[in-house]
């Protein structure tokens, strides 16, 4: 690892607090899409090259940094919203809460046994970091397209945390784990349609009419 | 290879089972017009034509030929084992003979013309709670036994609320998956502490383990609240008569007839894996039983729907079946060879007899209500006439249910009475009481299936639909009669079920216990009943000659020689139930619902009853009350909202979290 995968994954980091801190959708894909450009060539940087490698980069580059972000683009301009309007946990709050999960995924991370090589790396750190920032987003926005930022911010997470494993992961892992991510979108896609056919809006806190009583 | 599988016998019955479990599946495919259901019938056929042949002679081989077969996947909890001993070999037959005669009944019962938004799901889960409930019985392996029993409890949900648009169906549905379910989880708790105790999910061989008292007192606690909930043992047998009055009737077959033995296996099997049994689980199994035959039966012949009946009636047998496990235990603990012997074999016996006789009761509540489109049996009456066949058969029910000659119940039943008689001259004759018990039990159930087949099919009409009632189809009446073929052979000759029994007893029964000869000839039994229906045919023949000389008149039944007698002065089954009723009343209460009378001239006024169950309406249902009070907040949990089950997620993370540390 050198200095500039560390600086690499301090931008991550800072792109979390962007997420949190906007209203605007089209600015939180875009921050994200911007994260999986960066994790993308992350393994190129950390990792000595090979052509599995490049694969892996290649293919990320385009799942994270193209197809996705302009998926979920499309379905925004189709809903017709721009903004997130009243979240459950207001923009400052979140900033803070994510400060908070910050500090405390690097307190974690430090506690955790592992293997003296990856000791110090902002790796772990971040990955968690990043992770309960996806939560964070889950759990405090109310429209279904910020769900699925949420879920590509903790996949995000997931990610940096393989990249401790990039050597030893075969292709199908990698190819499975895009895999899944690209089906989980499609999944959340149908899913904002059928929310926004049934209840004429993508606010997911109207789901709760489906609670049995 | 396949020629080896054809020769090995145990092999032929795994295929059955699996040919079980697809019957259903043409059903599923073909809901379009009768093919489907018929092909489904006819693999219950092959299903059964693989296994009982099999099966009989495995049992008659000694079983010695007791196969395994190990499944090796890599599952967590080990390698599955699949074995074929003499128990699991016995309770596999009931399996086999009531899941092809209720596809056949289906037919005609529950078309798929007729019942199209029904009838594919419940053949589809018919073969398939066959096939769970065999996969039960030869489980041998804590974990798969779990799966096999969650099957079984799951596809008996599915098939009891085939019809679902009734409030009625659906709570019966609620209770009994609840009922089940805590059951259930008894289960868990018993395999989990098998798991500690012997290290594996694998089940211990037979005496194999060997526990603390206090280790023990709690398996076996946790087998009898498990089992005991599915046999329908009082007081846990809230879940059963609802579940059984809702069904469909073949299911009610299956479900009566079976899944509630499974219940019995499972206790039994437990008992096996205990090298020695305290003498108090045998007294708590006999009281248990002899409370429950009593209650039962006393409960049933209050009742005014003829199924709710039938299904009070099946907790009487279990019951009966029990106290005959209660016996065995007894006397294996003081000694005592013979009453050992006598109480389990009359307790398999007649685990046997009710899975021939129940089923046909419910068969013929079946056609009963297919004729008349009613399960009141105040709206009865008469059917006699319009159904000659399916009287005939209820009637050969009937006679069997009540332990009467010649029929079977008689014989097993006779096992028992002879064990109990047995202790009357021993030095502390307790166990002698347990004889007017049976008899009382015996004698009310009379009354009760008096009450059952004459206000049924005896009499006038006293409905519409009674005075349209008509024949059943060949397709009900041949399962039925096949069934009642059955009872009879086994109350003739008692000894050709008895060699079915005995090698199951060997593997339960301590060496030398098993004794050579039946305390009386069997060939008594053949003689007695054979006395009794060449007596009761030519009384009959003597009377019809003599009516034939006589001048006679001809009124309506129960006319009581009245000058204009109607329907309505008949005896009903309220009626004829009241004085029984009025004994019975700390068990069963009557809830009356009555329009009010008033003025000079009242205008026209319903008068309707409720026959309710102290136990559960006094007790069971007060107390489930509270516990939904008290676990209100439960609800207050499951929010709806999807971004707060995040946070459970996101919560339970961070506590693991700091659990690590």
């Amino acid at each position: 690892m050198n200095s500039l995968a560390d600086q690499l994954l301090v931008l991550c980091l800072l792109l979390n607090f962007a997420v949190l801190g906007t209203s605007r959708l089209a600015f939180s894909v875009r921050a994200v899409a911007l994260q999986g450009v960066i994790l993308g060539v992350l393994p190129a940087i950390v990792h000595p090259f090979s052509w599995h490698l490049a694969l892996i980069v290649v293919s990320i580059i385009l799942a994270k940094g193209a197809v996705i972000p302009l998926l979920i683009i499309r379905a925004i301009k189709k809903a017709e919203i721009e903004r997130e309007f009243e979240p459950f946990i207001g923009y400052i709050p979140s900033l803070v809460l994510g400060a908070l999960f910050t500090s405390l995924a690097f307190i974690f991370a430090a506690k955790l046994p592992l293997s003296p090589e990856h000791e110090g790396l902002l790796v772990v750190p971040a990955s968690i970091a990043t992770l309960m920032c996806g939560f964070l987003v889950l759990m405090g926005r109310r429209k279904a397209i910020s769900q699925v930022i949420g879920y590509l911010l903790m996949e995000n997470g997931i990610f940096i945390f393989g990249l401790l494993l990039a050597d030893a992961m075969p292709v199908m892992v990698e190819a499975g784990a895009l895999l899944d991510l690209l089906v989980g979108v499609f999944v959340m896609g149908i899913v904002i349609n059928h929310i926004s056919r049934e209840f004429s809006s993508i606010d997911t806190s109207r789901l709760s009419a489906l609670r049995e009583e | 290879m396949l020629f080896d599988m054809i020769r090995d016998p145990g092999a032929l019955v795994l295929a059955a089972i699996i040919v079980a479990a697809l019957s259903g599946l043409p059903a599923l495919l073909l809901r379009e017009g009768p093919l489907g259901q018929q092909i489904s019938a006819a693999g219950a056929f092959v299903s059964s034509l693989l296994a009982l042949p099999s099966l009989c002679y495995l049992l008659l081989q000694g079983g010695a030929a007791a196969s395994s077969y190990t499944l090796n996947w890599n599952l967590p909890f080990g390698p599955c084992e699949i074995a074929l001993d003499p128990l699991s070999l016995f309770f596999l037959i009931p399996i086999f003979v009531v899941f092809p005669a209720g596809s056949l009944y289906a037919l005609g019962y529950w078309p798929a013309a007729t019942r199209r938004t029904s009838a594919y799901s419940v053949t589809f889960f018919y073969g398939l709670l066959s096939a769970a409930m065999a996969l039960v019985v030869v489980a041998r392996n804590g974990a798969l036994f779990m799966v096999a029993w969650e099957m079984m409890a799951l596809s008996g949900y599915f098939l009891l609320v085939a019809e679902h648009g009734e409030e009625e169906v659906r709570s019966a549905g609620i209770v009994y998956l609840v009922a089940s379910h805590l059951g259930a989880a008894a289960l868990l708790a018993l395999f989990s502490g098998l798991r500690i105790a012997t290290g594996g999910f694998g089940f211990p061989a037979p005496g194999a383990l060997q526990l603390t008292q206090g280790g023990a007192t709690l398996l076996f606690c946790a087998a009898l609240i498990g089992f005991g909930s599915k046999a329908g043992i009082m007081p846990l047998h809230i879940w059963l008569p609802s579940a059984h009055a809702n069904a469909p009737s073949h299911v009610s077959a299956l479900l009566s007839g079976v899944m509630l033995k499974l219940g019995i296996y499972g206790i039994l099997r437990v008992l096996t894996f205990f090298p020695e049994h305290p003498l108090w689980w045998g007294g708590l199994l006999t009281a248990l039983g002899l409370t429950s035959a009593l209650m039962g039966i006393c409960i049933a012949s209050a009742q005014k729907d003829i199924k709710r009946l039938l299904a009070y009636s099946s907790i009487e047998n279990l019951g009966i079946i029990t106290a005959g496990i209660g016996v065995f235990l007894i006397g294996q603990g003081t000694g005592n060879a013979r009453l050992a012997y006598l109480g389990l074999a009359g307790a398999l016996f007649h685990i046997l007899n009710h899975a021939l006789f129940k089923p046909l009761m419910f068969f013929g509540a079946g056609s009963v209500m297919h004729a008349t489109g009613t399960r009141e049996l105040d709206r009865m009456g008469g059917l006699a006439t319009r159904m000659p066949w399916t009287s005939l058969l209820a009637l050969a029910g009937s006679v069997a249910i009540c332990g009467l000659p010649p029929f079977n119940g008689f014989a097993s039943e006779m096992l028992l009475y002879l064990g109990f008689f047995g202790e009357a001259l021993a030095p502390e004759p307790y166990l002698a009481l347990g004889a007017p018990v049976l008899a009382l039990v015996g004698g009310i159930a009379v009354i009760c299936f008096v009450k059952l087949y004459g206000i049924t099919f005896l009499g006038a009409p006293r409905s519409e639909g009674a005075a349209h009632g008509h024949e059943a189809p060949f397709s009900m009446l041949a399962p039925m009669a096949l069934l009642a073929a059955l009872c009879l052979t086994g109350g003739l000759f008692p000894q050709l079920f008895l060699a079915l029994v005995n090698p199951a007893l060997q593997g339960i029964l301590p060496v030398g216990f098993v004794p050579a000869a039946l305390p009386i000839p069997p060939l008594w039994f053949a003689a007695a009943g054979g006395s009794i229906m060449v007596l009761s045919l030519s009384i009959f023949l003597v009377l019809r000659g003599k009516g034939r000389t006589l001048p006679s008149g001809s009124g309506p039944t129960w006319g009581c020689g009245y000058l204009r007698p109607a329907a309505s002065m008949q005896y009903t089954a309220s009626s004829f139930g009241a004085f029984f009723g009025s004994l019975a009343t700390p068990l069963i209460r009557f809830r009356i619902k009555a329009d009010a009378i008033s003025g000079v001239a009242p205008a026209a006024a319903r008068l309707g009853y409720l026959p309710e169950e102290t136990v559960l309406h006094r007790l069971v249902l007060p107390a489930v009350n509270l516990a939904g009070i008290a676990c209100a907040f439960v609800m207050r949990i499951q929010h709806g909202l999807m971004q707060v089950y995040i946070l459970y997620i996101f919560v339970t993370l961070l506590l693991l979290m700091l659990w690590v540390h």
